[in-house]
């Protein structure tokens, strides 16, 4: 299938670029949009985290906050690429009944222009960590390891989901409920792992059952590699990266098996 | 031995009628019913039965057919976008198709943001649309429109772009459904220069379209289908004389229409079939409708198009003042209408719709019905025949 999609690599580039300027094009708020949904998630995070220390009795600093900054965009961008590329194949309904190309352009499309948003988000995450006075360490080599397994997982539930939304329609509004919900299941306004400094919201150990969930792994790496400058749990990074590894072997398989069909279930 | 660069063998394509379960709310409960009962009954049908045919380098080769024959299905199988249920097609070399121009132009985007995604939806890299983009715009004429977005186009200048991005592709075998009778007149000519200068190129073409005169003009070989099979292959006179010759008799086999066309005649004064008519000659047209559904109010809508498909003539039996007819479920008429062939020499096209006025709905359409020829004792051209009679040409000095 990669071989595939590299013949077509320039179909793939134009599609995600006309996902991203036809968002840009007409928005007043231009390059404001990637960063609003981080935004907003991380306000979100503020107040539930006031709302927690207000029980606790203790007060919310800045080292409080900072995880749910480095954690919103990531986020962010795991639920955008979900909801977007879930409808890509539907919405471009009239492409794939008239052309042939390789279909899997479509939902990776979705996730490249997803991702150009993230880049912008994350820019600017970085600015805020660095004015925090944060010291950068050698930890930080993480970082790109940890999103490579976060993009594999979202790669591989945007070709499983987009197919399927083909066959159901209501495949999408199953993804919606669930991306909503999803963040109160995901280590966004909290943690789950143990500290070097105690933080206000922090679950504890108690709550390491959430680590199943394969994106909270990613996020809690995120977060020790950046906040605390500590290398990421081993057991559980190993274990969201095979389930990238699964996700990337099993999907794409599925996707082409379904190929065939998709120009037929209308 | 010559060379073949498309082959179908043995195609069969099998599509199922009816309820396809499209949502898991309807799933669910449909895959309980289906363990009790055990399997469902599906009303499959033969899109396509038993295809054959091969189309040599470098040759022009037309599908024609009525419509539901199975044209559409049987271009996405050479494109690739269906696969056959048995079968096999061979392809050899890049295939491109001109099945719908503009496919994937977004309306926000530019002309020139267009022409590049266009391009590579259809199979070209960037570099080379960078290299074929002076030609593509020259093509199209829209110089001045290339940043505007292409939803403030007109429909023409949408289609203009669309087929000056496709006729750029340079494939190994070019497929082109209908795109021809889309945009205006002096584009069209500049299509049908392309695409014989393509031919001219080596370019394997193959056509299928309405336009029986453009399928004569433009190919060698061509085929007939009819209901998923071939009816007739070969030189392509023979196929469209054929085609010509079968009509449409009773063609409607939808069982989901309440009313359906069940046969359409030509007749001349005598009461005798015919399909070819003298100008000025009168022509007695007869429509016969069945309803199984009861239905109400029904017209019928007659029309004329000249060999382009152009409309040169349309009435009904509610504007001529007839009344409407209801008909029970079962029941059927037949509308006979008397015309006078005022037309110039050439082949026409008669088409049939039965619509109800009040509630502006289709009910059936069968265009083209019939195929008929008009002939002239004096040399008139164009689609009117005003019966011209020269009175004098006086000389006077001064």
């Amino acid at each position: 299938m990669f071989r595939l999609l590299s013949r077509h690599r320039d179909l793939l580039y134009m599609l995600s670029r006309r996902d991203v300027t036809v968002k840009y094009k007409q928005s007043i708020m231009g390059l404001l949009w990637a960063i609003l949904m981080p935004l907003l998630i991380t306000s979100a995070g503020v107040v539930v985290k006031i709302a927690m220390a207000q029980i606790s009795g203790k007060h919310v600093v800045l080292h409080d906050v900072l995880p749910v900054a480095v954690k919103a965009a990531p986020w962010a961008f795991f639920v955008a690429s979900l909801r977007f590329s879930t409808q890509s194949l539907s919405n471009n309904y009239n492409l794939v009944t008239k052309i042939a190309f390789p279909r899997a352009v479509f939902p990776l499309s979705s996730v490249a222009s997803q991702l150009f948003d993230f880049a912008i988000a994350a820019t600017v995450i970085t600015l805020i960590i660095a004015f925090s006075g944060a010291t950068a360490t050698l930890q930080l080599l993480w970082v790109p390891v940890l999103l490579l397994v976060l993009i594999a997982q979202v790669v591989g539930l945007a070709l499983l989901l987009s197919s399927a939304n083909l066959f159901f329609r209501d495949v999408k509004y199953l993804v919606e409920v669930v991306l909503t919900f999803a963040i109160f299941f995901t280590p966004v306004f909290y943690s789950v792992m143990d500290h070097a400094v105690a933080r206000v919201g922090d679950i504890g150990s108690r709550g390491k059952i959430l680590l199943l969930n394969p994106v909270a792994p990613i996020l809690e790496g995120l977060d020790a590699v950046i906040v605390d400058g500590r290398a990421p749990d081993a057991f559980w990074t190993a274990y969201s990266a095979g389930w990238a590894i699964v996700l990337l072997l099993v999907t794409p398989a599925i996707f082409l098996r379904l190929e065939p069909k998709f120009a037929e279930s209308v | 031995m010559p060379d073949i660069v498309l082959e179908a063998k043995g195609l069969h394509k099998k599509f199922r009628k009816g309820e396809l379960y499209t949502s898991l709310r309807d799933l669910v409960p449909a895959l309980a019913r289906r363990a009790v009962k055990g399997g469902l009954d599906k009303s499959e049908f033969w899109a396509l039965k038993d295809v054959n045919f091969q189309v040599e380098r470098g040759e022009a080769f037309g599908i024609i057919g009525h419509n539901g024959a199975g044209k559409s299905t049987l271009l996405k199988h050479l494109c690739g976008i269906l696969v056959p249920t048995s079968g096999e097609l061979v392809v050899k070399g890049r295939l491109s198709a001109l099945i719908e121009v503009g496919a994937g132009f977004h309306p926000d985007l530019t002309g020139r943001d267009n022409i590049y995604l266009n391009g590579t939806i259809l199979g070209m890299s960037r570099a080379e649309i960078r290299t074929k983009f002076d030609a593509i715009v020259e093509f199209s004429g829209l110089e001045g429109f290339l940043d505007t977005p292409v939803k403030r186009y007109s429909s023409g200048m949408y289609a203009r772009l669309g087929f000056a991005v496709a006729a750029h592709v340079e494939p190994d075998v070019l497929v082109v459904d209908e795109v021809l009778s889309v945009g205006d007149f002096v584009f069209q000519r500049k299509s049908v220069e392309k695409m014989r200068q393509v031919m001219k190129g080596g370019t394997t073409v193959v056509f299928v379209s309405h336009n029986l005169r453009a399928v004569a003009d433009l190919c060698k070989r061509g085929m007939l289908l009819d209901h998923g099979t071939v009816s007739a292959i070969g030189p392509v006179t023979e196929v469209v004389k054929t085609y010509m010759e079968r009509g449409t008799e009773g063609a409607d086999k939808d069982p989901t229409k309440d009313v359906y066309i069940s046969r359409v005649g030509l007749r001349d004064e005598a009461g005798a079939e015919a399909v070819q008519f003298d100008a000025g000659q009168r022509m007695i047209t007869e429509v016969e409708v069945t309803a199984r559904r009861a239905t109400e109010r029904l017209a019928v809508v007659i029309e004329c198009r000249d060999e382009e498909m152009y409309e040169v003539f349309n009435t009904s039996t509610q504007r001529l003042g007839a009344e409407t007819v209801s008909l029970a479920a079962g029941e059927k008429f037949t509308a006979r209408i008397a015309l006078r062939v005022h037309l110039a020499p050439g082949t026409y096209h008669f088409g049939v719709y039965v619509y109800r006025y009040d509630i502006q709905k289709n009910y059936d359409t069968l265009t083209p019905a019939k195929t008929f020829y008009v002939r002239s004792q004096i040399d008139v051209r164009g689609v009117a025949h005003l019966e011209p009679e020269v009175l004098g040409q006086d000389k006077s000095s001064g």
